[in-house]
């Protein structure tokens, strides 16, 4: 295992993570703009000392935009992700640890979950709660747990076995005290450097819906919503999607940048990638 | 062999039921009246109750689940509300565009993602495992809708290679044309499928040769690699066969589940480059709420996927000989 400072992956990640959170809190209060102030006279400007980031079709500056853009963005990606981390992880203990035909049930359960193309189902979800950013977190929180559920599964039904557990139950533990106090620390690992990596995937899976036009509705500018719009003015002025663009990837570079480097120092054994599916968009 | 694939397609049924019950279940949820929407803001409360009777959404919804469950069973998905034809012929329309593009994808990132891996854990800690390793950092972050839209920026509008949107003849004729000596119909069925496939394959071969590299570092550590080097062997050899048939494993199975990610994928690729599949269909349908074609895309995306999960179990076994199906 490498020093904590040495990891590339786990620094440069990291730095861009903190820059972004720093650009959604902070964005709109340094750039002097606001999001949806016009000026038509300055259309599809490139980006200047008055405007960072260039402006848009209505000459609205897009560094404010991104940066709005930027915390609608965070926000659907990291409490969706803890939803699903939360009943991820007590429905995979829970089911690993009873056993039998509960986890059975669970796991078909999962399954099915499984058997859906991932952002078919997120879009279907949607379609039926409606657009918002709450309704966008659930549809992602959806289709999210199943993937905590299979690894912390798969970590309980091995560890269960394991003397400390014996031990634990001989000295009179409870369930919960055995769950949560003894096998839990035992999964949090991999969990914590899945979460990360799903930040990233959470991301992509947002400003996807809302590139569609599923996402939070308009006027809110949304990264993936930006993007859409911007590819109509493609031919003459590629920048406006391109800006987009660039910031949807770098911010889920840095979060895959920093889960790859956390993954040194809280999965040694590889638990989390053997178990994860790959990526999804 | 026989009962092992006949146990796993019996395990279908109970996924099936689970999937249209969960669809329907969510589309339940959906705010609107599909019969209302179908006859437009002018119609009469007579007449939206006389379509919802002859579209059975006036009946209970156990009848109605229990009666799609039979219907099912014999082949039958319903009637689309919108595209006034049987769900089933509106998706054996789209199913062969969009397995055309999913196979192509799948085959560039199989080479591409296999060049890349092999090379970087080849070359570790040189430059060429830092280049592969960078572009595959990239190929994973990057949202698969703007690489498509960066692709179409550059070889259709920019240098005016490829054809922007839409689909040219079939892929499956236009091979057979080129077979009998007419090659004319396959470049130009080519060149629509370039871009789509070109989107989907290099985003996946990203994640692939990310794969393939630790799979073969971990290989190239073992015994059996000292033992072909001190046989002398050369490096072409132990790399190609020793060492990758062994990383093959993992990789085929990450393989598998990223088809099914192909299939997502199209979701988007199919609206941006106008390309007729179910993926593009499965976004008009969930915007009309167009319940029987919604409920049959994501049963064939389900059924797709759960065969080519089985596939690549047998496929793992006929790779490693150790491996037994049970």
């Amino acid at each position: 295992m490498k020093p904590l400072a040495v990891n590339l992956s786990l620094s440069i990640g990291g730095t861009i993570v903190i820059a972004v959170l720093l650009f959604a809190l902070f964005g709109t209060i340094v750039s002097g703009f606001e999001p949806d102030q016009m000026n038509m006279k300055n259309r599809f400007s490139l980006p200047t000392a008055e405007h960072w980031l260039g402006t848009d079709n209505f000459g609205r500056d897009l560094w404010t935009r991104m940066a709005v853009g930027a915390r609608v963005s965070l926000t659907i990606a990291l409490c969706s992700v803890a939803i699903a981390v939360v009943v991820g992880t007590t429905v995979g203990l829970v089911s690993g640890y009873i056993g039998g035909a509960f986890d059975l049930l669970v796991m078909r359960i999962v399954d099915i979950f499984l058997g859906f193309p991932p952002i078919v189902l997120a879009l279907a979800i949607v379609a039926a709660l409606g657009p918002g950013m709450l309704n966008l977190t659930l549809s992602l929180a959806a289709i999210f747990w199943t993937e905590y559920a299979r690894v912390v599964r798969s970590v309980t039904l091995a560890q269960r076995e394991a003397d400390y557990v014996t031990a634990a139950a001989a000295l009179g533990a409870g369930s919960a005290r055995i769950l949560f106090r003894e096998i839990l620390p035992n999964v949090i690992g991999p969990v914590i450097v899945l979460a990360t990596l799903g930040i990233g995937t959470a991301i992509i899976a947002e400003s996807g819906l809302s590139f569609l036009g599923f996402g939070v509705e308009p006027p809110t500018p949304t990264w993936g919503w930006t993007l859409s719009y911007g590819t109509r003015y493609l031919r003459a002025e590629p920048w406006l999607s391109t800006v987009a663009g660039l910031a949807i990837m770098i911010t889920v570079l840095g979060f895959n940048l920093f889960g790859d480097g956390l993954r040194d120092h809280l999965d040694p054994r590889g638990v989390a990638r053997r178990i994860k599916s790959a990526p999804r968009q | 062999m026989i009962w092992y694939v006949l146990r796993r397609l019996a395990l279908f049924i109970p996924l099936i039921l689970g999937v249209v019950a969960v669809t329907f279940g969510i589309m339940e949820l959906v705010p609107g009246d599909p019969a209302a929407v179908l006859l437009g803001d002018e119609a009469s409360e007579e007449a939206v109750r006389d379509m919802r009777r002859s579209l059975g959404l006036d009946r209970p919804w156990w009848i109605r689940l229990g009666s799609y469950y039979a219907d099912l069973a014999h082949g039958d998905m319903g009637i689309s509300y919108f595209q006034n034809q049987p769900v089933t012929d509106a998706i054996r329309q789209r199913v062969v565009p969009t397995l055309e593009v999913a196979v192509v994808a799948l085959l560039i990132s199989i080479l591409i993602g296999l060049a890349l891996g092999v090379a970087a854990a080849f070359w570790r800690g040189t430059a060429i495992d830092a280049t592969s390793m960078l572009f595959a950092q990239l190929g994973v972050s990057m949202p698969v809708f703007w690489f498509g839209i960066l692709l179409m920026y550059l070889l259709a509008i920019r240098f005016d290679l490829l054809p922007s949107i839409g689909r040219g003849p079939p892929l499956a004729g236009a091979l057979v044309e080129a077979a009998l000596g007419r090659p004319a119909a396959l470049l130009e069925s080519l060149s629509h499928i370039a871009m789509p496939a070109l989107t989907l394959g290099l985003t996946n071969a990203a994640v692939i040769s990310r794969l393939v590299r630790s799979a073969m570092l971990e290989t190239l550590g073992q015994d059996f690699i000292r033992t072909a080097h001190a046989k002398g062997l050369l490096n072409v050899r132990i790399i190609f066969v020793h060492a990758l048939g062994n990383a093959m494993l993992p990789v085929v199975s990450v393989i598998g589940l990223r088809f099914g990610a192909l299939l997502g994928g199209a979701v988007l690729t199919e609206s941006i480059f106008g390309w007729p599949g179910l993926g593009q269909l499965a976004v008009a349908a969930i915007s009309q709420r167009d319940l029987p074609l919604v409920q049959g895309i994501v049963l064939t995306f389900a059924v797709a996927f759960a065969l080519v999960n089985l596939l690549v179990d047998l496929l793992y076994a006929l790779i490693d000989p150790r491996i037994r199906l049970e």
